[in-house]
């Protein structure tokens, strides 16, 4: 008995030896640089030359430098909105898909060919959209709202959601409809039978059901609007002035350029210590939720 | 309307109405513009929309000289495809050894935990110290970023595999360590072949990945010779602006292969996301 489980216990070394090699090199890259970001963030280091300690000094600097509580209220705007926008949009996509339509198929891979399309030259697109195909728009039906550049106003943001929510809703949408699809036909047989349709149907039945795949989608969601980047560097670089400066922009533009390499190392780590709480917070919400619908 | 009194061929057309409304207005729209201008010439942009009075293929032929699309498609395709290769071997062994010993040692136990928990690091979190270490490792070109793109995959894919891996019964193994097999070719032959359509996730989302991402190429590769596709229309901006009509043949140059690719593969694309997304 005791032979035995000893030579199942036994691990073969091919194991040992591979699973270390990537993990040494997974921390030489990743973690360690993770680590080092963290060492960066306690000294004035500016990316070259001499450095010193300088205590909690860069952590006491984010919350009294504007432009940093700027581009976290301009984050956390764009996330709420953007998370909200995408679901609400996505799910009444899903739902459209999901019924009884013709050319099935075809019209789900029209809607989710924006996910393959780089959100870098999207934002170009839109671009010229916003400068010239909507102002043209405006003025020959005599809107002023439409007449400018909505990037150079103070709605610029709502340029950046538009972007986001026309690339990401692919993604989202096709989780929904995937949930939806999981659902048992004869849920909706026995509430035809107790006469729930149309909204009630889905807010009792629908909504709850797919509860696991809207627990995904909230929580991809946020995690990537908090870094949200490219389409900020295709659109509007940041401005008019630093209106729409998110976290990442700021972090990639001042670290390399401004000489804030420290300093920024120390928003960071606040980035990622705010990324996490949010995820781990959503997760705890949300699936205590998925259980008391299960 | 209870499911019996509906026959099989009765549609709901308002709603399959609306949504073709809907793919023309929002997708094939912006799409369209994008072509219209990419074939005209900088003289005929009065209306936008309309077709072009002249067809003016020459913008796409100018664009690839400007932008030396050869060679930026030769690097990104080679970022993309070695990527690939490397990724699906070595990534899914890790979660094959991780999965299969982490009930025997506590080693194996760490190292998944260690890799998911690595999940939550998002790439602008590292992206100043990854600079200054990928200098000093001279990683700032093309092979160094492929190299950079299968380590920090890693999780993700380990996290992917080993959710496949822990349901496939372990008595295969079993069956053919008997047999006398290595785990290296237990794993090619028996394990590997069953994971295929982890391996379609995985291979999908990589590819997406390496080809559109923009954010590493950008803080990594300073040489022109070593610039990616999306890299190279962020550099080309400022020139673009003043012609329109050559950006966007440009721009198309550079979505074309993955429409491409969209359209051979829809289908198992889709699956594959939605696979991925789930586990």
């Amino acid at each position: 008995m005791k032979r035995i489980k000893k030579r199942k216990q036994a691990v073969d070394p091919i194991y040992y030896v591979i699973v270390s090699l990537m993990a040494v090199l997974f921390f030489a890259f990743h973690t360690l640089s993770f680590i080092k970001g963290i060492f960066y963030s306690f000294t004035n280091w500016k990316g070259y030359g001499n450095w010193s300690f300088v205590g909690l000094r860069n952590y006491i600097h984010i919350f009294a430098d504007i432009d940093t509580i700027g581009a976290y209220l301009f984050t956390f705007r764009f996330a709420i909105i953007t998370t909200i926008l995408v679901n609400v949009i996505s799910l009444l996509l899903a739902c459209a898909l999901n019924a009884k339509i013709k050319f099935k198929n075809t019209l789900k891979a029209f809607y989710f060919l924006p996910y393959m399309l780089g959100i870098l030259i999207v934002g170009f697109i839109f671009n010229y959209i916003f400068a010239n195909l909507v102002p043209a728009f405006g003025k020959a039906f005599g809107i002023q709202a439409l007449s400018t550049n909505i990037l150079g106003t103070n709605y610029a943001i709502w340029g950046i959601i538009i972007v986001t929510v026309w690339s990401s809703c692919a993604f989202n949408t096709l989780i929904y409809t995937a949930g939806l699809q999981s659902i048992d036909t004869d849920v909706y047989e026995a509430a035809d039978l107790d006469g729930a349709s149309g909204w009630k149907r889905f807010k009792y039945i629908t909504f709850p059901l797919l509860a696991p795949s809207f627990t995904i989608n909230m929580v991809l969601s946020a995690k990537g609007y908090l870094m949200v980047y490219d389409q900020i560097m295709a659109m509007t670089d940041g401005g008019p002035g630093t209106s729409t400066t998110s976290i990442a922009v700021l972090i990639y533009k001042k670290g390399f350029g401004g000489g804030q390499f420290a300093y920024q190392s120390a928003n960071a780590v606040v980035l990622f210590v705010i990324v996490v709480a949010i995820s781990l917070l959503q997760l705890r919400i949300l699936e205590k939720r998925e259980e008391r619908l299960g | 309307m209870s499911k019996v009194s509906i026959k099989k061929e009765h549609y709901n057309w308002p709603i399959t109405i609306l949504l073709i409304i809907g793919i023309l207005s929002f997708i094939v729209l912006p799409l369209y513009m994008a072509l219209m201008i990419a074939i005209k010439d900088p003289t005929d942009m009065n209306h936008i929309l309309a077709l072009p009075k002249v067809l003016r293929l020459h913008n796409f032929t100018d664009a690839w000289k400007m932008t030396e699309y050869p060679r930026k498609f030769f690097n990104t395709a080679f970022i993309t495809i070695v990527n690939l290769f490397f990724t699906l071997i070595t990534n899914s062994f890790v979660a094959f050894a991780i999965t299969r010993n982490r009930k025997k040692s506590k080693f194996f136990r760490f190292m998944y935990y260690y890799f998911i928990s690595a999940m939550f690091i998002p790439f602008s979190v590292i992206m100043l110290p990854l600079v200054v270490q990928a200098n000093t490792f001279h990683l700032d070109n093309i092979i160094g970023i492929t190299f950079l793109y299968v380590v920090f995959g890693l999780p993700m894919n380990t996290f992917l595999y080993c959710g496949a891996i822990k349901s496939i019964p372990e008595a295969l193994d079993e069956a053919a360590k008997i047999d006398g097999a290595k785990p290296l070719q237990i794993f090619s032959y028996v394990i590997f072949p069953i994971l295929k359509p982890t391996t379609a996730t995985v291979a999908i989302l990589s590819f997406m990945w390496t080809w559109n991402d923009f954010t590493m190429p950008l803080v990594l590769l300073s040489d022109s010779k070593q610039q990616t596709l999306q890299l190279a229309q962020y550099v080309f901006k400022s020139q673009f602006s003043v012609n329109y009509n050559l950006a966007f043949a440009s721009y198309l140059l550079v979505l074309l292969p993955v429409l491409i690719v969209y359209i051979f593969c829809q289908k198992w694309i889709m699956n594959g996301v939605v696979a991925g997304a789930i586990k």
